[in-house]
């Protein structure tokens, strides 16, 4: 690897552990107020859906502004972005239920934003696993088709935060209106494509016929 | 009626005010020597209010331990001055309670005006131990000083048309800066059955912990209602209405498949969207299971004899 790209990466990787460390301290000095599990869980869950929602920035980032070392984390925040998801369910599962599965398996089936979010982790798991180069090699075309799924998810993590809020939705519609842009700006790109693609056949046919 | 007495609570089981006054203050040092000014405001409400005198412990309480003041005073939903639990405690430090008065209207003989300082002089004070759960699944334990809400009642003599009692928060989004957006549809109204609202444990606070209480839990005069669920207890009153037919509450008007009128708290009936069959107490690790009436249901379960607690939730 460059020695830029690596100096690129270990930026990014020590970027993403601060949010970590900011929990360790402030549960360290009783920063996290009077229900330090909600809030703990709720700053890990928060933190998963940025760095999904970042992940997916990154793409059009280098197509808008040209620019070549968005791509070269992708991979890697999207993979924080999982780190953090594992430690948001862990919170749940071990601190917040104390792996009362009986309560765990009825929050799973009934409550609806558990059961969404729920579901986004189990999907992304798959996706973490195929992340290695070689994965990505043994795989072809059936990788690129895999990792789609990360817009379904996405979408699911956007639910899964509306749905917990009780009144107040500022936020998850705030995160809402940053995915649509982001899946948007790819949809506009897929269509456009397409476009391009018929006038080429367009293009081609007259030159078959012509000829 | 019958009342019955929670046990006494024990001399030695009270940690001395001034004891945990003192470790808070040799945490707070320690926590402001390794932080420094890293952390603004989270030593908001630690200030103490005016002591209240005269005020007589009361039998319906509990032996629980008692939340720490400052978790009561940090902690807490006070839409009005925000959605997130610090905000009241932050943004309420300026809310203006004197001049304050209540109105008491509707189907009752004395309608008129009161005087918050004449009100709270109606009725000799007592402190009141009452666990508190709220709807989202957490609790505590809360020293309140008021006044039965029976007292007041009785005073001013409710007619025959007196089924509901309806309770409103003051208006103004000039000091309430949680009103100036819609979350709610202002100002925040709740209600009682004229039966529940003569119960000798709902009560009228204007205190906790002995102190005044402070503007972010509901000062000059909330209502307390202990086998509810939190957002009950209607803070910041200025008018108490007795009415004919039930009050639509400011929560029922916002989802009314997921708040009812009488949300009494119950182990056996869901949230919509999360279940309410146990609690963290705050200060805890483990959750606990709720209690049905939120453990007042000696007290409290013939009010709701024969009704169908999943239909009217």
């Amino acid at each position: 690897m460059e020695s830029s790209t690596y100096r690129l990466k270990a930026a990014f990787f020590m970027a993403c552990l601060i949010p970590l460390a900011w929990l360790a301290i402030q549960k360290g000095f009783g920063g996290l107020g009077a229900n330090p599990i909600e809030k703990m869980i709720r700053f890990l869950g928060d933190w998963s859906l940025y760095l999904l929602l970042g992940t997916l920035a990154l793409t059009p980032m280098h197509r808008l502004f040209h620019l070549s070392w968005p791509t070269k984390i992708r991979r890697m925040i999207g993979l924080f972005s999982f780190f953090y998801v594992c430690l948001h369910v862990t919170g749940y599962l071990a601190i917040d239920q104390f792996f009362d599965w009986h309560e765990i398996r009825r929050d799973i089936i009934k409550r609806p934003f558990i059961t969404v979010g729920f579901v986004c982790f189990l999907l992304l798991i798959p996706l973490a696993v195929t992340s290695t180069n070689k994965m990505q090699r043994r795989m072809r075309r059936r990788w690129k088709q895999l990792h789609y799924f990360v817009y379904p998810i996405a979408i699911g993590a956007v639910i899964h935060f509306w749905w917990m809020v009780k009144k107040d939705i500022t936020r998850p519609a705030f995160y809402a209106m940053v995915l649509a842009l982001l899946l948007g700006l790819r949809i506009y790109w897929a269509l456009t494509r397409i476009k391009v693609g018929v006038t080429e056949t367009a293009v081609h046919e007259k030159a078959v016929r012509r000829g | 009626m019958m009342i019955k007495k929670a046990d006494e609570i024990k001399g030695r089981e009270i940690t001395e005010k001034s004891t945990y006054l003192n470790r808070r203050q040799f945490i707070a040092a320690g926590a402001v020597l390794g932080a420094g000014l890293l952390l603004p405001g989270v030593f908001v409400g630690e200030v103490a209010g005016p002591k209240i005198p005269g005020v007589r412990p009361s039998p319906f309480g509990t032996k629980e331990e008692r939340t720490p003041y400052k978790d009561v005073t940090g902690y807490n939903n006070y839409y009005e001055f925000g959605t997130d639990k610090e905000d009241p405690a932050a943004n309420a430090g300026r809310f203006r309670i004197r001049p304050w008065t209540v109105r008491i209207d509707g189907a009752v003989k004395k309608s008129r005006e009161y005087d918050i300082d004449q009100l709270i002089k109606m009725s000799p004070l007592e402190e009141r131990v009452y666990r508190m759960r709220c709807v989202e699944g957490w609790s505590m334990v809360i020293p309140w000083v008021g006044f039965p809400l029976q007292s007041l009642i009785k005073a001013v003599e409710p007619s025959s048309q007196a089924k509901y009692v309806e309770f409103t928060t003051l208006l103004n989004p000039d000091q309430m800066p949680g009103q100036r957006r819609r979350v709610l549809d202002w100002p925040y109204v709740e209600g009682l059955r004229l039966d529940e609202a003569m119960h000798p444990l709902t009560l009228l606070a204007v205190g906790l912990y002995g102190e005044v209480l402070p503007n972010q839990n509901g000062a000059p005069l909330r209502l307390v209602v202990p086998w509810k669920y939190g957002f009950k207890g209607i803070k910041g009153i200025v008018r108490i209405r007795f009415v004919e037919h039930q009050p639509v509450t400011a929560w029922i008007k916002a989802a009314p498949n997921e708040y009812g009128f009488y949300s009494n708290v119950n182990p056996d009936v869901d949230h919509p969207r999360w279940s309410q069959r146990k609690e963290r107490r705050i200060g805890e690790f483990f959750k606990r299971e709720t209690l049905m009436f939120n453990g007042y249901a000696d007290q409290v379960g013939h009010l709701y004899a024969g009704m169908d607690l999943r239909k009217y939730f």
